[in-house]
């Protein structure tokens, strides 16, 4: 069999990552996040959230923008899945639906680079009609 | 679902709801018998017989953001529609296994996937659980560990997206060679 990664190259990547997190921790704006969460119940896993969730980890980290992907159940927009909820620091979260990979890339470059709000946003103050009703 | 890594990434949330702290995913590829087993383990907080009766009814939810539970349910439909079927066995304190069987030569059995992609997935973005992933076929066994991981890793997060692309790639790897399924 050809040499497969092993847990050395795994410790290599390690020691590059401590002076690199190091380097992050004493910039200007520690604990800065832009905070990124994929809904990731069987809606959203069913229409595609977990390319999605590799899109924004893998060009989050490719652009330097310091950002923290992580996954989230169902908000209850099962309709609009792949839904993601954007935090940028300071500021409200913002929920997006019908995240494709397209649409991915326009929030990371319009929304999380330049604050630009794009189209297809959730309202927070959404409610279901389970809610205005009190139920079913 | 399209693929049975995405029915596992699915079935895995409701260990992460259940409190687990350890997860087990197993895929066995049988092709004496002519099967493809899935099953997922864990140490949560398990369901009393009553709950677990009602799993795979659509309309039964421990959530309240939604009326309907569609993970258990879709997986025995994949699984049924593919000549197999789901048992689930737990117990409360104990933990959950579910396990779903499917004819591993059957036309509509959904294809194994981005398995890879799937457990580097969960491992990296629940930090504080733990993962296995082991895959047989025949032979061939892989098994996969995040605890190992995380032991070489110290003090560096498992969720680091260089470590998740890394995982992936090894898992990948490790699979590539002798499994029927990376043949797909």
């Amino acid at each position: 069999m050809t040499k497969v990664k092993s847990l050395d190259d795994l410790r290599k990547m390690r020691d590059q990552l401590r002076s690199a997190i190091s380097l992050r921790e004493k910039s200007e704006h520690p604990g800065e996040l832009v905070q990124v969460k994929v809904a990731m119940a069987t809606c959203g896993i069913a229409s595609g959230a977990k390319e999605v969730m590799e899109f924004m980890t893998a060009n989050l980290e490719k652009r330097n923008i310091e950002a923290i992907v992580t996954q989230t159940g169902c908000m209850g927009y099962c309709y609009a899945e792949p839904t993601i909820e954007v935090r940028l620091p300071g500021q409200d979260s913002v929920v997006y639906g019908f995240v494709d990979l397209k649409k991915a890339d326009e929030i990371i470059e319009k929304y999380i680079k330049q604050g630009e709000l794009v189209d297809g946003i959730i309202p927070v103050n959404y409610e279901t009609i389970d809610k205005k009703t009190g139920g079913i | 679902m399209k693929e049975i890594a995405l029915h596992i990434l699915d079935i895995v949330q409701n260990s992460i709801s259940a409190g687990a702290t350890l997860v087990h995913i197993g895929i066995m590829e049988n092709l004496k018998d002519d099967s493809l087993t899935v099953s997922i383990n864990d140490n949560g907080q398990g369901m009393d017989k009553e709950t677990a009766s009602k799993v795979s009814d659509p309309f039964f939810t421990s959530r309240t953001t939604r009326k309907v539970g569609l993970g258990i349910p879709l997986l025995k439909h994949s699984a049924e529609q593919a000549g197999g079927k789901v048992t689930l066995i737990s117990e409360p304190g104990r933990g959950t296994t579910i396990t779903a069987v499917f004819r591993h030569s059957h036309i509509d059995r959904p294809p194994v996937g981005d398995t890879p992609g799937v457990v580097s997935l969960i491992a990296g973005a629940n930090p504080h659980i733990d993962f296995t992933y082991r895959h047989s076929a025949g032979e061939d066994v892989y098994v996969f560990d995040s605890r190992e991981i995380k032991e070489v890793l110290e003090d560096i997060s498992i969720g680091e997206p260089r470590i998740i692309s890394y995982m992936k790639e090894m898992i990948a790897e490790n699979l590539n060679g002798f499994f029927l399924a990376g043949k797909e």
